[in-house]
């Protein structure tokens, strides 16, 4: 089932984006980077929250994810989401800090929807989410 | 003190801290990031930048303290702490992170012992700057000036 995104209230659309880190300061930047361009922000620091948070919550547009995190990597957590049939709609981005070929092949070739280098800009940011909206 | 003086110490302390790439524009980036919607952003993120690099810096003096050193485990915390100074724009620190793990890769451990007292003096050196930064900042807004906007 598709979520659809809320009409912003400049006429543009605001999206319900799931940011996942394990770094509190990392989050604090995507998180404002995607607030400033005014979209709804739901923070969480593993992917074993970020399922959590999905089961409850599938109203979200887009998930934007770091690779490297403890226990889950944002490579296992893009696959969960894509086996699953309630959440396999939903675009997956991954961030990393390390320019890894393979990694970025990996990721793209089970369905992410883009890969972000860190430090990520605003620009990467607009890519991203002008493309899901 | 009067706020011209304030702001001439702003801009002279902002110059060196970048001269000397204490901080970079990674930095600067943020700083454009904070407005009026968001205006405490830089002290949220710099506040859970201490946070999150002292507990790393903790952790990593606990792990090179041990009998039988566990490179795979201080290099995480070295590829979190890189990220995070990366992620602020605090330069010196990523950088000397880069070398910290050439070591945990090699699995020296005297050589991660020195990256860690110099990854330490890197973490202190931006964080008093930051400090004096932002303090200045908050003197010039208390005594009704603005803050200089650096190219």
């Amino acid at each position: 089932m598709m979520s659809l995104a809320r009409e912003g209230s400049q006429g543009g659309r605001e999206l319900h984006v799931l940011a996942v880190d394990d770094s509190s300061v990392d989050l604090a930047v995507i998180a404002r980077l995607l607030r400033s361009s005014k979209h709804r922000v739901t923070t969480v620091d593993s992917g074993k929250r970020a399922l959590e948070l999905l089961d409850l919550e599938p109203n979200v547009n887009m998930i934007i994810t770091d690779y490297w995190m403890p226990e889950m990597t944002g490579y296992d957590l893009l696959k969960k989401i894509k086996e699953s049939s309630t959440l396999k709609e939903i675009p997956v981005v991954i961030m990393s800090s390390e320019n890894v070929p393979n990694r970025i092949s990996r990721c793209l070739e089970e369905g992410a929807e883009d890969f972000l280098l860190k430090p990520v800009r605003p620009s990467d940011v607009s890519r991203v989410c002008s493309r899901v909206m | 003190m009067e706020v011209a003086c304030l702001q001439r110490r702003f801009i002279d302390l902002t110059a060196t801290i970048f001269q000397q790439e204490i901080l970079d524009s990674q930095f600067t980036q943020l700083q454009q990031l904070q407005d009026e919607s968001s205006p405490n952003f830089i002290h949220e993120v710099v506040s859970l930048f201490f946070q999150e690099a002292e507990k790393l810096l903790n952790e990593l003096s606990k792990a090179l303290d041990q009998q039988i050193v566990d490179f795979k485990k201080v290099d995480a915390h070295v590829h979190r702490l890189k990220g995070s100074s990366a992620s602020i724009g605090a330069r010196r620190v990523k950088d000397v992170c880069i070398a910290f793990r050439s070591c945990c890769e090699e699995n020296n451990k005297d050589g991660c012992i020195q990256h860690l007292q110099q990854v330490n003096q890197e973490y202190y050196l931006v964080k008093s700057n930051l400090e004096d930064l932002l303090k200045l900042e908050k003197q010039i807004l208390a005594s009704g000036g603005s803050i200089p906007t650096m190219k």
